[in-house]
């Protein structure tokens, strides 16, 4: 197993307070994905559990084209992963954005 | 939107089963209470613990409810899991809800776990009793992709009403626990259609192991709920007794019986071997009166 924690800055922060989210599920070959606000204005804190080691430099690739697309500000991402594809996580973090973006809980 | 109970996740069930908006959920993910044994053995845990615990309305009725995530190990009962449990049911004894609806779906004790989960499966046990003897019905929901098995089996009997869909399995050893302790000769677990004859809500409706069989849908399980809300534990010392005698009447009756196809043609439903491909409201109509 394996903790990675990415941190980005020039997020644009949102908007008003939000209600967590969750999305996806702990099991193979998936990931949950707890999304909340926190921390200052224009920064993303990601925090990354996962099952399989060694994988860090993909994490940091997807992770760095969800932050690009979005421009995340003022929010936490906590993941916890039993071995999902890049795609997979791609499509969790699209869910879970728009899920809190939407306010819905 | 889907609203297939098989196919949903544990929080997609409890949001479309209860009273939109009304779910109150007592130590949420972001409170991240989870499982202490699982990261020694580094495994990662879920933000839950792979179960949703809270309160809710259920048609405008006060109710304390909660649902096991079979996607996150099997929704097997962990220490944290079953104290989340334990600590809704005995919450009801305060709070003294309409009902406990539990949406289980479970393969019974978290072996990661060992001794913690078999403590945590005993004390439901107990909690579930307590609620019970306090007039509270307990009320089980079963149609997951995991069926109910193990511990929790037992937990579900003990309740008061357990509501199936035909996907839905109940039963104490899983398939495949049956067929490594005791050969594939005793069960073949890969044969999907005997699986589900044996330990699916049809077969476990007509042995009256299911109070109500409903379709996969969310809201079919919700009605059936609904309609059971007026359901009160009879739970005395006569009705044990008279649950025991109807038990050993029935191994009596169908003691010797192979097979569950061999159990309906005793019971007098006719074309017995139809009743697997039947749809729910078509099965219904031809088992009529004739459960054990």
């Amino acid at each position: 197993m394996e903790s990675l924690v990415y941190e980005y800055q020039g997020g644009v922060p949102i908007e008003s307070p939000r209600a967590p989210v969750i999305a996806g599920v702990v099991g193979s070959g998936n990931l949950e994905i707890l999304v909340e606000a926190e921390g200052p204005d224009d920064r993303c804190t990601i925090v990354v559990v996962t099952a399989a080691t060694g994988f860090g430099t993909i994490w940091q690739a997807v992770m760095n084209d969800f932050v690009a697309r979005h421009k995340p500000g003022g929010v936490r991402l906590s993941i916890n992963d039993v071995g999902a594809t890049p795609a997979v996580v791609s499509l969790r973090l699209e869910q879970a954005w728009e899920a809190f973006k939407g306010g819905s809980a | 939107m889907n609203h297939s109970y098989y196919e949903a996740s544990a929080r997609e069930r409890m949001a479309a089963f209860l009273d939109p908006g009304s779910f109150q959920e007592f130590l949420p993910p972001t409170d991240r209470v989870s499982s202490p044994h699982l990261r020694q053995l580094d495994q990662p845990g879920a933000f839950d613990d792979g179960i949703l615990v809270g309160s809710g309305r259920l048609s405008g009725h006060a109710i304390l409810a909660a649902a096991q995530e079979g996607v996150f190990m099997g929704g097997a009962v962990g220490e944290v899991h079953g104290a989340k449990l334990v600590g809704l049911l005995e919450r009801a004894l305060i709070t003294r809800p309409e009902a406990v609806i539990l949406l289980l779906e479970t393969g019974g004790v978290r072996l990661h776990e060992a001794n913690a989960g078999l403590v945590a499966v005993s004390e439901i046990m107990h909690a579930v009793l307590a609620v019970r003897t306090a007039g509270i019905p307990v009320i089980v929901l079963d149609g997951g992709q995991f069926g109910c098995f193990g511990g929790m089996g037992i937990v579900a009997a003990l309740c008061d009403a357990v509501v199936m869909s035909e996907e839905g399995r109940l039963g104490l050893s899983g398939p495949e626990v049956i067929e490594a302790s005791r050969g594939v000769e005793e069960f073949d677990s890969r044969d999907r259609a005997l699986v589900w004859r044996t330990v699916g809500g049809k077969h476990r409706y007509m042995l009256g192991e299911a109070t109500r069989l409903v379709e996969d849908s969310i809201p079919a399980f919700r009605e059936a709920a609904i309609a059971l809300l007026g359901t009160r534990p009879v739970f005395g010392l006569e009705d044990l007794e008279a649950e025991h005698a109807r038990l050993r009447e029935r191994l009596e009756r169908f003691g010797d019986c192979r097979e569950s196809i061999e159990i309906w043609t005793r019971l007098g439903i006719e074309d017995p071997q139809s009743l697997p491909l039947l749809e729910t409201q078509a099965f219904l109509a031809q088992v009529g009166g004739k459960r054990a």
